[in-house]
């Protein structure tokens, strides 16, 4: 099989906006027989997402479990904790990439826009410079 | 508030802490949305409010400069001689209570929780902390103050080893030299440093292990309760905006004219207004460039590559002026700093009103003006770190490094001044003619390979107010978005960008007193914050598991 492990990166504030890339990547999976690994990304401050990074470790691996039912999916969770997630992000989603030995990164993006011009998207680093292979889901 | 065991039901990896119960959801008064193509994510209140009033104000001083000049020149001198005996006492109670804390058995409680490790290392820690609260004060009064203190100010009533005519009087001599550097010291050590440590504490407390959102008001939980998400804590926010970003267009501002000053000294650039727009303009682009790299990529490098240098410089400096005198300086200092510390501390019953409320008084209420910046920068990246071990790096080592500063850069331009006052251009621009921003400068000219030392010197000054401006947009940005970090990016360069157009503006308008006066003012009101921290700390200590 071409991929035996997918990467997800999932802002879980979000999570509607991810819909798209969360099917794509649980069909992929089934055809693959991959396992899926939901990677999030946390600041060590209390957030909306949890008072520290234990709480928001919790959510993810519920959030995986969730997937892996809903979907018939060999999923894990894996986090992130960055100083700065905003700037921080890109590249610790490509070192996360590696670290897993991910095969294929499924990240769910926008149309391009004027504001890329600027600073490239978080799929649009991936793509750029992560060793697996990017699947940008546009949505 | 829930107990240790209620907090159970929450695991975290680190160490039990005592979280809060509290039904507020970081982010639920936030407003998210797209301007364009760039996203915001601010806090409803507080963001509009803030942002609102100050182009209130700066459209009052532009419109109104003479009023505003006149209203603010008076209120500042006022504030500062009414409420001594208020800001003096105050800043008393934070060193003792700092001292208190590091000695006492909630020393042990660790930020983040038990077994949390440190985020940072030692030196990194350290260069951040340092850049933030006080970088570009060393090098603009670290030869001017204690000359000034020495001659000038007449701390505690010692006279001035120079009589009416300008001779030496060989009696006075030691006397004052010991009371400029002790007097000076005093405004560096201790003190200012309790006063960041207070709020660096409480927000990194009720944040990293309380679990309540980054921002001033979340130390008021154990005071307020459920009201700090109301009025009350807006109104907290708000002030704290103000504070900062007035803070920072005034340091934005001031450190133009500094590096102006110097580059005319070196390079003959013309002192005008023009220069020190494009001055502030080019110190927002470097800010705002690393901002962009984010707080490890931009901040913290930026801090260690200035302290690297700044380093360099005091080497240089001691090696190159007399290096005995300045080593014995250092040993003088601190004992003369030790001597004389309660009597400059004593808030009452003191006939040295030029010092006490010129320099004294004034200084606590721009420290304390500026606390909730850095506070909540040093809080940001201080997880990890024992209360003990935080206290001790955050108030003895500053301290310590602001002694030997002053010894060396205001111990060589004494001595200059002392050995040969009338080939001294320190005595020339400090003590004849009163000109701060050339002092630097004046005491590398009587040193070897001035034109060099006197660049770098410009580089600091200016890297140093870069990493003022960046560390203090983090923050700006981090209060009007309710405490998230992870704002938009974009959001960080409205405010990098607004600072430095709030500075620009009141430059142009000549209104840049009328916002240091501004500055000062919030100092009043902070005080009492300040002083209601120190009680929520040590409720929120005692309550941490040990």
């Amino acid at each position: 099989m071409m991929f035996d492990s997918i990467m997800v990166p999932v802002d879980l504030r979000h999570a509607s906006s991810l819909a798209k890339a969360l099917t794509i990547a649980a069909d992929l999976a089934k055809a693959q027989n991959a396992t899926v690994t939901y990677v999030g990304v946390t600041s060590p401050e209390p957030g909306e997402l949890g008072h520290n990074p234990g709480e928001y470790a919790r959510k993810l691996e519920e959030f995986a479990a969730a997937q892996a039912q809903t979907h018939g999916l060999k999923t894990t969770a894996h986090m992130i904790v960055a100083h700065d997630p905003a700037i921080d992000l890109d590249h610790k989603l490509s070192e996360a990439a590696e670290e897993i030995g991910a095969d294929l990164i499924i990240v769910a993006t926008h149309v391009p826009n004027v504001a890329d011009y600027i600073w490239s998207s978080h799929g649009g680093h991936l793509a750029n410079h992560a060793k697996a292979s990017v699947f940008l889901v546009r949505g | 508030m829930s107990s240790a065991e209620d907090a159970a039901g929450i695991p975290s990896p680190e160490g039990q802490t005592e979280l809060i119960d509290t039904d507020y959801q970081i982010g639920q008064d936030n407003v998210e949305g797209r301007v364009g193509p760039f996203g915001f994510d601010v806090h409803n209140p507080v963001f509009m409010v803030s942002a609102l009033t100050i182009v209130a104000f700066v459209f009052y001083a532009l419109a109104l400069p003479e009023q505003a000049g006149n209203l603010f020149g008076w209120l500042r001198p006022w504030l500062t001689s009414t409420f001594d005996v208020f800001f003096l006492s105050a800043a008393n109670i934070f060193v003792l209570f700092c001292l208190f804390l590091i000695v006492s058995p909630w020393g042990k409680v660790r930020l983040g929780g038990k077994e949390a490790k440190p985020d940072y290392s030692y030196t990194g820690w350290f260069a951040m902390l340092f850049a933030a609260g006080m970088g570009i004060g060393l090098m603009f009064f670290g030869v001017l103050e204690p000359v000034y203190h020495m001659a000038l100010s007449h701390p505690l009533g010692t006279p001035s080893p120079f009589d009416a005519n300008g001779d030496l009087i060989a009696a006075n001599v030691d006397r004052a030299k010991a009371m400029g550097l002790a007097a000076t010291i005093y405004h560096w050590g201790l003190h200012p440093w309790a006063i960041y440590a207070v709020v660096a504490l409480a927000l990194a407390l009720f944040s990293f292990n309380k679990g309540l959102p980054l921002t001033i008001r979340s130390a008021f939980y154990p005071i307020f309760g459920e009201r700090i998400w109301g009025w009350t804590g807006h109104v907290i926010d708000i002030l704290a905006v103000f504070a900062t970003l007035f803070g920072l267009a005034t340091s934005l501002g001031f450190g133009a004219q500094q590096a102006n000053a110097g580059l005319n000294h070196v390079f003959g650039f013309p002192v005008s207004v023009p220069v020190q727009i494009v001055l502030i303009t080019g110190i927002t682009g470097i800010a705002l460039f690393s901002v962009l790299r984010g707080l490890d990529g931009g901040v913290k490098l930026l801090s260690e590559i200035n302290m690297a240098i700044a380093a360099l410089l005091l080497v240089f400096v001691l090696l190159a002026g007399p290096t005995l005198l300045i080593m014995a300086d250092f040993g003088k200092g601190l004992v003369a700093y030790a001597k004389e510390i309660l009597p400059l501390s004593n808030p009452i019953g003191r006939s040295d009103d030029a010092y006490r409320d010129g320099w004294t008084a004034f200084y606590w209420a721009w420290w304390i003006s500026w606390s909730p910046f850095v506070g909540m920068f040093i809080a940001r990246v201080s997880r990890g770190r024992t209360v003990r071990e935080f206290i001790t790096c955050v108030l003895i080592i500053p301290s310590l490094v602001c002694v030997l500063w002053m010894a060396v850069f205001g111990g060589v331009a004494i001595d200059q001044v002392l050995s040969n006052p009338a080939a001294s251009a320190v005595k020339e621009h400090v003590i004849d003619n009163y000109n701060p921003p050339l002092s630097l400068f004046a005491m590398l000219e009587g040193l070897p390979l001035s034109s060099i030392t006197s660049v770098i010197a410009i580089v600091l000054v200016i890297v140093f107010f870069v990493t003022s401006s960046d560390s203090g947009s983090l923050v700006i940005d981090t209060i009007t978005a309710g405490g998230k970090v992870d704002a938009p990016v974009p959001q960080r360069v409205f405010w990098a960008s607004f600072e430095g157009a709030v500075a620009i503006v009141l430059l142009v308008g000549g209104g840049l007193s009328a916002l240091q006066a501004m500055v000062i003012s919030t100092g009043l009101p902070f005080t009492l914050v300040l002083l209601l921290m120190c009680w929520a700390i040590f409720k929120g200590l005692r309550a941490e598991p040990r």
